[in-house]
């Protein structure tokens, strides 16, 4: 940003050690640890980079735009005296960034009188309002089972292939303040959204584009776009150049916003590739030893503070690597964000959207965002009890492979198709079919109903009465 | 208080160096830079200190000057640690955010205890008294739950020259003089502890009763005893958490410590805000009035996450001394592990296994063994029980932080995600966890509930192996295949899970269940049992006894009978008694 153009600062010409996209300078003094700095080349074009360690003499870089084209001695390196910032305003909505933050929608440089650092600062646990008010996406899996809240951070599992770019261009549509099943929402809380790209195709980047641009909501996103193409190490700085931007609209702006990061992967395999060649000792699968704490200094970049009304929610995209969720990077992930939405080729394939695999999807959050007074009394036994009937489906279906259908007894030939109607009518769903809670908590009822009132022991005898077969 | 002891010379995140004294001693508590963050000494080589630093080290440069404090890494203890939050090094969360909003500012320096509070301090001694470390000096009501009792530092003695008459004093005031053989000294309710160090006791004692957390799989199936340690493993999603919270809720503690390590932001809130809502079921009392929250979640600096666990077992211990019994939760101890590793990855040291250095099996045996059941110096009896929580990577117990912790500890609560997944909370898995302490707790059941829990304890343990032996007959070749005896032994292990094991953190009655009712309902599912092996023996149909209406009675019991009414169990037991005595007269 313009910002650090002939701010001064320190200048070294010549570099000791050019590696992959680090850099080792010596013959420095007066470097801080995580300062920004400039590099130049031998024909004067400037790429950013920032301190990695630093000892008395000697300064380790991260070069963000790559190292191809320095040389030894013809590199010009200038230390900026500062942490990497960048301006936060409004008017960053409706506008496309690069991974660090320049425009590259043809636009002027946005004019802010705020600059932040980039890296944040953790927020005070007193501080924070526990989320309790939940978010309606219209999306059966997710509203009925897996409900979402404002100010968590749920992430979505998925697989190469999956739909999961359509899912959460959907959650972002139809995204909603929820209320109790019967009332409208008293004030329709509207969500801005900051779309953070790291490693994503240009096609991606173009669906989400044209999507926020159909409903409507492009004035309202700010996009940060780190391309597949792109310098892998810039990734490292994306997320958290949108949550900086995020904070800002949420807590200092009182917005509702929703952050999109996709793809966590990418930014993991960048992190990994830094750590290789500083020689770093792994830990599983060559990741570095704090890939926690890295993760978790971007995904607890979430929730409600008391001294706003503002909220982010995250909604972190990862694929999984050969489906494997206990791959460090969906594990480590699932360990601090607030559950996790899974889908599951299986049901892809059967042609089922969204394919949610209900079973090892996850909201801790639900259930403080649900029951009277905030969907419906029932909600909770209701879920618990899909849940538990949908778990023995799968049992059921286990044992049918072996002995056949015709083998079961009639009450678990009721499950069978209680699990089909289940996947067909409740998860499954269109692209632009926006459900409300209602809606869904009334097709789960009635697929319950398919089952004997017996089995129905997680919703009290009360509930049966009130919705049972109705 | 400090001086410079030296200049930064090397920056790598959480880790700094810096050439100065050869005076400082290994883990010191030092200021680094200009801000003055806190660090503390972790190794020493000719003049170069190696420090591990408890803030963001952002921006600090080569040449930043380092400061000494000539004492260890140590805790504030008094009055006022019962309600309070603080950080992983003891900063009181409440106060840093008067001080820097909602978000941690850097090289803030707080005292952990508020000095400006009035106790009222009621002696319990005289002029004249000899006293030695550990004697009660006077009691203090620190909230209406705990009477606070104020000790001689454990490494002093001496005799009284002077005491406070009772009254309000502040933690600062003097409360009394003692002529020690290093002359007169001023004592006050405030004392100092290096967190790295066990406080002594007089003597270990062996463990007799559990602590009971009104959880039915963990009391009855998997007793942890008062002093002892535990494990709770389950990867992400199988309920570590809700179960913790459970524990830290209802567990018969007077105190409780619970440390989020590295974990989320949003659980500590919920905790915050939902302690002092709760009510201690038998001090009547706000759960928050009993309990010490240690909170450094998972962004906040990687060191401090580190000292967390050592700052809350310090408190715990301290309690304990007074003569109390104290659980402590750590949420996670693989997150404190982790942090081992990162800074020890810093430090560029051999890694053992999986990058964890090869000290981490000896740092996780010095944590465990600080819980135990103890005569505390001034005679009385006090525990520390450990609860720790481990999260296995992909949920895979091989790994080296679930082993090693299993070789410390002696009550085992392995989590399941299949379980979980079906929501059968709490989800610990029946067939792999175990407690050592069974045999110990014996006795104590025999006295409080006058039935033979051991006997029934492997009884209900029989059925569930037996139920996991013929499910996967099942699997093979379908129920119906089964002789109705061994149908029967699935019927019942449905009643234990779901019925018993089951247990809804959520639910007004169920969220704790008494001692008292947990015996009785499994009594009653275990008299269940009995009586219909006798009918089906006779040649009855495993359909008839499934479909008793008392069966629907029995799921359901633990909702249906309020903790106070379990008289209602009474009319269920004859009512069961009556549909069994029915269906055998027609099998007579």
């Amino acid at each position: 940003m313009s910002e650090f153009i002939d701010r001064g600062g320190q200048e070294v010409i010549g570099v000791a050690r050019v590696e992959g996209p680090i850099v080792v300078v010596d013959g420095v003094g007066n470097v801080g640890y995580d300062e920004v700095v400039e590099v130049f080349d031998s024909r004067g074009r400037v790429r950013r980079g920032r301190v990695l360690e630093v000892g008395e003499d000697v300064a380790v870089v991260e070069v963000f735009a790559g190292t191809t084209g320095l040389s030894i001695d013809d590199t010009r390196v200038r230390f900026l005296g500062q942490p990497l910032r960048i301006p936060v305003t409004e008017e960053m909505l409706g506008r496309i960034f690069d991974g660090m933050g320049t425009p590259i929608d043809g636009g002027p440089e946005p004019l802010a009188d705020h600059y932040a650092d980039i890296n944040g600062q953790p927020i005070n646990p007193t501080a924070r309002v526990y989320p309790r008010d939940y978010i309606q996406t219209g999306i059966s899996a997710i509203d009925g089972m897996n409900t979402l809240v404002m100010g968590q951070k749920l992430p979505i599992f998925s697989g190469s292939g999956l739909p999961h770019y359509q899912l959460a261009a959907q959650i972002v549509r139809q995204a909603t303040l929820g209320a109790p099943v019967g009332e409208t929402p008293s004030q329709a809380a509207e969500f801005v959204i900051v779309f953070a790209a790291m490693g994503v195709k240009h096609d991606v980047a173009a669906y989400f584009r044209n999507s926020f641009a159909e409903s409507g909501a492009l004035t309202r996103v700010a996009m940060f776009l780190n391309l597949a193409d792109d310098p892998p190490v810039e990734r490292l700085v994306t997320p958290r150049v949108a949550l900086t931007l995020a904070e800002y609209l949420a807590f200092e702006r009182q917005m509702h916003v929703l952050v999109i990061l996709t793809d966590m992967t990418n930014y993991c395999e960048a992190l990994r590739q830094i750590s290789n060649i500083r020689g770093e000792v792994p830990s599983r699968k060559g990741y570095p030893g704090y890939l926690y704490s890295d993760l978790a200094s971007i995904y607890e970049r979430t929730g409600r503070i008391k001294t706003s009304t503002g909220s982010i929610t995250q909604l972190p995209i990862l694929t999984m690597p050969n489906d494997d969720i206990t791959h460090p990077v969906p594990d480590l992930t699932g360990y601090i964000t607030e559950g996790q939405i899974v889908l599951s080729r299986d049901l892809a394939y059967q042609d089922i959207y969204p394919p949610i695999a209900v079973l090892p999807s996850l909201s801790r959050l639900m259930k403080d965002g649900i029951g009277e007074g905030r969907t419906r009394a029932d909600h909770s036994h209701l879920s618990a009890q899909l849940y538990a009937a949908y778990a023995h489906v799968q049992d059921v279906r286990s044992l049918a492979s072996v002995i056949g259908e015709e083998e079961l007894s009639t009450v678990d030939q009721k499950y069978l198709e209680f699990g089909r109607a289940f996947e067909r009518e409740f998860i499954n769903q269109g692209l632009t079919e926006n459900r409300t809670i209602e809606e869904t908590l009334t097709i789960g009822w009635r697929l319950l109903s398919i089952l004997p009132p017996e089995e129905l022991t997680r919703v009290s005898p009360d509930e049966i009465q009130q919705y049972y077969r109705k | 208080m400090s001086w410079q002891i030296g200049t930064v010379t090397w920056i790598n995140g959480p880790v700094v160096r810096a050439r100065g004294s050869r005076q400082v001693s290994m883990l010191e508590l030092v200021e680094v830079g200009d801000e003055h963050l806190v660090g503390e000494v972790i190794g020493l080589e000719g003049d170069i200190i190696t420090i591990q630093v408890y803030e963001e080290t952002s921006g600090m440069r080569p040449g930043a000057p380092v400061y000494g404090t000539g004492m260890p890494l140590s805790v504030e203890l008094g009055p006022g640690l019962l309600r309070s939050i603080f950080d992983g090094i003891q900063r009181p969360l409440p106060v840093l955010e008067m001080r820097s909003g909602s978000f941690i500012g850097r090289g803030i320096h707080l005292t952990p205890l508020y000095r400006k509070d009035r106790w009222n301090f009621t002696p319990q001694v005289k002029v004249g008294d000899a006293v030695t470390g550990g004697t009660i000096l006077g009691t203090v009501p620190e909230t209406p739950a705990l009477e606070h009792r104020v000790l001689v530092p454990p490494d002093l003695e001496g005799t009284l020259t002077w005491v406070a008459p009772a009254g309000e004093y502040t933690i600062d005031e003097p409360i009394a003089r003692l002529r020690t053989e290093n002359g007169e000294q001023e004592l006050t309710m405030l004392q100092r502890w290096p967190v790295r160090r066990p406080r002594p006791y007089r003597s270990r004692l062996a463990p007799t009763e559990p602590l009971i957390t009104g959880q039915r799989v963990l009391d009855t199936l998997f007793p942890l005893a008062k002093g002892g340690a535990a494990a709770i493993p389950g990867g992400f999603g199988a309920g570590k958490t809700v179960a913790q919270h459970q524990i830290a809720k209802w567990a018969d503690a007077q105190v409780v410590v619970y440390i989020g390590c590295g974990e989320r932001g949003n659980e500590m809130t919920e905790v915050l805000q939902e302690f002092p809502g709760l009510v201690d079921p038998r001090s009547g009392r706000p759960l928050m009035e009993r309990t010490v929250l240690i909170a450094n979640t998972s962004n906040m600096p990687v060191a401090a996450r580190e000292a967390s666990i050592y700052t809350g077992i310090t408190i715990a211990e301290y309690y304990r001394d007074m003569g109390y019994h104290v659980a402590l939760m750590a949420d996670s101890t693989s997150r404190w592990a982790e942090a081992l590793r990162e800074i020890s990855g810093r430090l560029e040291e051999m890694p053992a296994e999986e990058g964890y250095p090869a000290y981490l099996a000896a740092r996780l045996a010095e944590f465990y063994e600080r819980a135990g059941y103890v005569e505390t110096l001034n005679g009385e009896r006090g525990s520390v029980s450990i609860i720790g929580a481990v999260s296995p990577p992909g949920g895979d117990f091989s790994e080296p932080v679930t082993q090693h912790t299993k070789r410390f500890i002696r009550c085992f609560w392995a989590l399941d995600k299949a379980l979980a997944s079906a929501r059968h909370f709490p989800s610990v898995n029946w067939l792999e966890s175990y407690s050592e302490y069974v045999d110990d707790m014996a006795d104590w059941w025999r006295e409080q509930v006058d039935r033979d829990w051991q006997t029934m304890r492997g009884q209900a343990m029989t059925i569930l192996t037996e139920e996991s032996r013929l499910e996967r007959i099942v699997k093979l070749v379908g129920p119906d295949a089964l002789p109705d005896e061994q149908r029967l032994i699935l019927e019942t292990a449905r009643l234990l899970r779901e019925g018993f094991l089951q247990q809804s953190a959520l639910d007004e009655v169920d969220s704790y269940s008494p001692v008292q009712k947990q015996i009785r309902m499994l009594d009653l599912i275990l008299h269940f049992h009995q009586r219909a092996q006798r009918i089906i023996k006779r040649g009855a149909l495993i359909v008839m006894i499934h479909d008793l209406p008392v069966v629907n009675k029995l799921m359901r019991m633990k909702t249906l009978v309020a903790n106070d009414q379990l008289e209602k169990l009474d009319d269920i037991r004859r009512e069961l008694d009556e549909q069994m005595d029915q269906l055998e007269a027609e099998y007579r």
